[in-house]
């Protein structure tokens, strides 16, 4: 057992990591074949997983139903919208699914009358949040949220024709907080990101990180 | 008198705009002394790149077109190539000569290309100007060839097998020496404190993963850090959420639980409906994620990963539930949102380094201070790239340049 769930896919990583590392510099016609190939296989895999997906969402809401948790109600509407959708995806426009994907069926209609303006409305919640997170942060109780504090005010007011008209100076610092400052904190976090990304790697292609695998070791 | 005199002067004006017109029309178009075809270096074997030094006729009006042929005997009517004949100058040249490469896949097929290999195409150089057109004298012909290797990249292989190199020795110097000293995370020590406060007040602890799927580094080391947190949420005996956007990511994380709860030894503490999918896409996640922390109210949220848009709602509605927040993340756009709502944020690379700081393997702790001899080197190569380009000294930059 411990070699099917430990040993195989430890192979496998060291296999296919190794492999991968290699094609990155190799860029002969074979490489580019292979790139396409185990693409392909992510993307077979990610389709089958959408099914396992799909159940854990079902199970867990139809357990919320059965067993009247607080707030079962909001569970029903999983399956009225699943089902709907899936009905529709499925008729096609009167085409049926074994046709191509038809164009301005009542599918494409729920997902353009539906789903964009709900997921709309929660992107413009950001605004507020944005706003509610500022006033914390910029209660000038430290140096280091003090320092915040000024230069957003700065780079704020940069950006927006009164800036100018304050203090001619205002967009001018606005731009340099944003390319010196701002872009070497952010390019010294790039640096780090990209050598523990590298690090991470190794550590998995050559087995030495074995928690993604469970049970910590 | 008056009137021949103006007519006169009429006919000269106009016979003198008609011989610049005719100037014009009629100017020279000396083609390029040179046109050279060759197998593009380091790519795939699909593209021929060519090469012909500047026209003294180039002008922003006059164009070079590139005809090409499978045979040098049949018409060339595939054109490949239109550009201004100010255009495309071949890098470090001093603008004397051009530069194109031309992919032949576009232009004959990827069937017709895969199945004649080592073919030779032919290639016709045409200098144009309105209708006027001139040819130059050779017809270039090359075959396309894949390489093996990328010598562009070679700065970068070799960067990667020294780094490899250094990861490996220090790895191996950790297993002699396994007291090595770790900077303190705070983010990372507070796991315990947060974990010890929902088992205080009997809530759960949520996890929520970022968006990417496991193909990306920061899933697989917030899953790293979840059979971490597992293993102690099992030993506490509290319940642990972990919200999911990817089915993958699910699979991977219910696997991971279950196995930290069975070394644990409380294999029957495992729920497997805790581990779910919340929702497949960002918006609905949020709405999913925000719901759940409002009405169960965990006393504990960790949001690992790499999260966009999203962010700065999850981690605002966590605080408004008074929950302690750690949050870990290498997406530098996101990071002031979390460090604006979250008590703990761990930036960029501590996400990768919590798996090793959790565990304290020796092995785990040496890749650490490769990152670290890593960091220090590239500070150094900075810093001395700096005074050397200052003084007008550039490698340093070759070393680093991307292929």
């Amino acid at each position: 057992m411990n070699f099917l769930k430990r040993t195989i896919p430890l192979v496998i990583a060291f296999i296919m990591g190794v492999m991968m590392v290699f094609q990155y510099y190799v860029p002969h016609e074979a490489s580019q074949s292979l790139l396409k190939v185990v693409t392909r296989w992510g993307i077979t895999i990610a389709g089958f997983a959408v099914f396992i997906g799909a159940y854990s969402l079902f199970h867990l809401h139809w357990n919320k139903i059965k067993r009247k948790f607080p707030g079962w109600g909001y569970s029903i509407f999983v399956f009225f919208g699943a089902g709907i959708t899936i009905i529709f995806g499925l008729y096609n426009g009167g085409e049926f699914f074994l046709h191509d994907k038809q164009e301005g069926t009542m599918f494409d209609w729920m997902y353009f009358n539906v789903q964009v303006p709900a997921g709309a409305t929660m992107f413009s919640i950001l605004a507020f949040f944005m706003a509610s997170a500022a006033y914390r942060t910029f209660r000038a109780r430290t140096n280091e949220a003090t320092i915040l504090l000024v230069a957003a005010v700065i780079v704020m007011l940069g950006r927006v024709p009164i800036g100018a008209m304050i203090w001619e100076y205002l967009p001018p610092i606005a731009d340099w907080i944003m390319s010196v400052p701002n872009m070497a904190a952010k390019r010294a976090i790039l640096i780090g990101v990209s050598i523990g990304a590298i690090a991470t790697s190794l550590k998995i292609i050559f087995g030495i990180e074995r928690a993604y695998l469970g049970g910590g070791d | 008198m008056h009137k021949l005199f103006s007519t006169i002067i009429l006919t000269i004006l106009i016979l003198l705009y008609t011989s610049v017109i005719f100037a014009v029309e009629r100017k020279t178009l000396i083609p390029p002394s040179d046109f050279q075809a060759f197998d593009t270096p380091n790519d795939n074997g699909k593209s021929i790149s060519l090469r012909w030094p500047v026209s003294p006729s180039e002008s922003a009006d006059i164009e070079y077109v590139v005809y090409a042929s499978r045979y040098k005997s049949v018409p060339f009517d595939t054109e490949v190539l239109r550009i201004s004949s100010t255009t495309m100058y071949e890098e470090n040249s001093d603008s004397n000569f051009h530069y194109a490469e031309i992919n032949l896949e576009k232009f004959f097929g990827e069937k017709d290309i895969d199945k004649e290999k080592n073919k030779n195409y032919f290639f016709k150089l045409v200098l144009m100007s309105g209708k006027n057109t001139v040819v130059a004298e050779t017809i270039a012909s090359a075959s396309p060839k894949g390489n093996w290797f990328n010598w562009l990249k070679l700065n970068n292989f070799i960067i990667m097998i020294l780094f490899c190199g250094l990861v490996l020795y220090l790895i191996e110097h950790a297993k002699k020496n396994p007291n090595l000293y770790l900077r303190k995370i705070s983010g990372l020590d507070a796991i315990e404190e947060a974990l010890g406060r929902a088992t205080e007040m009997g809530k759960p602890a949520l996890f929520v993963h970022g968006l990417n799927g496991m193909g990306s580094i920061s899933t697989i080391a917030a899953v790293n850090i979840l059979g971490r947190i597992a293993k102690r949420v099992a030993e506490y005996d509290t319940e642990l959420k972990v919200a999911n956007i990817d089915p993958i990511v699910l699979l991977v994380s219910q696997e991971v639980v279950k196995e930290s709860y069975l070394e644990a030894g409380r294999p029957d503490a495992y729920v497997e409906d805790n581990i779910f999918l919340a929702a497949s896409e960002q918006f609905p996640y949020v709405a999913a994620v925000s719901g759940i922390m409002m009405r169960e109210r965990p006393a504990a949220n960790f949001y690992m990963g790499y999260f966009y848009a999203e962010s700065l709602i999850l981690a605002e509605t966590g605080a408004n539930t008074g929950a302690i927040q750690i949050a870990a993340t290498d997406s530098y756009t996101q990071l002031p949102f979390f460090i604006t709502t979250c008590d703990y944020t761990l930036m960029g690379e501590e996400l990768y380094a919590a798996s090793a700081y959790l565990s304290r393997e020796p092995l785990l702790l040496g890749s650490l201070r490769a990152q670290d001899v890593g960091k220090g080197i590239l500070i150094a190569a900075l810093v001395i790239g700096t005074i050397l380009t200052t003084f007008g000294i550039g490698f340093i930059s070759y070393i680093f340049m991307a292929g």
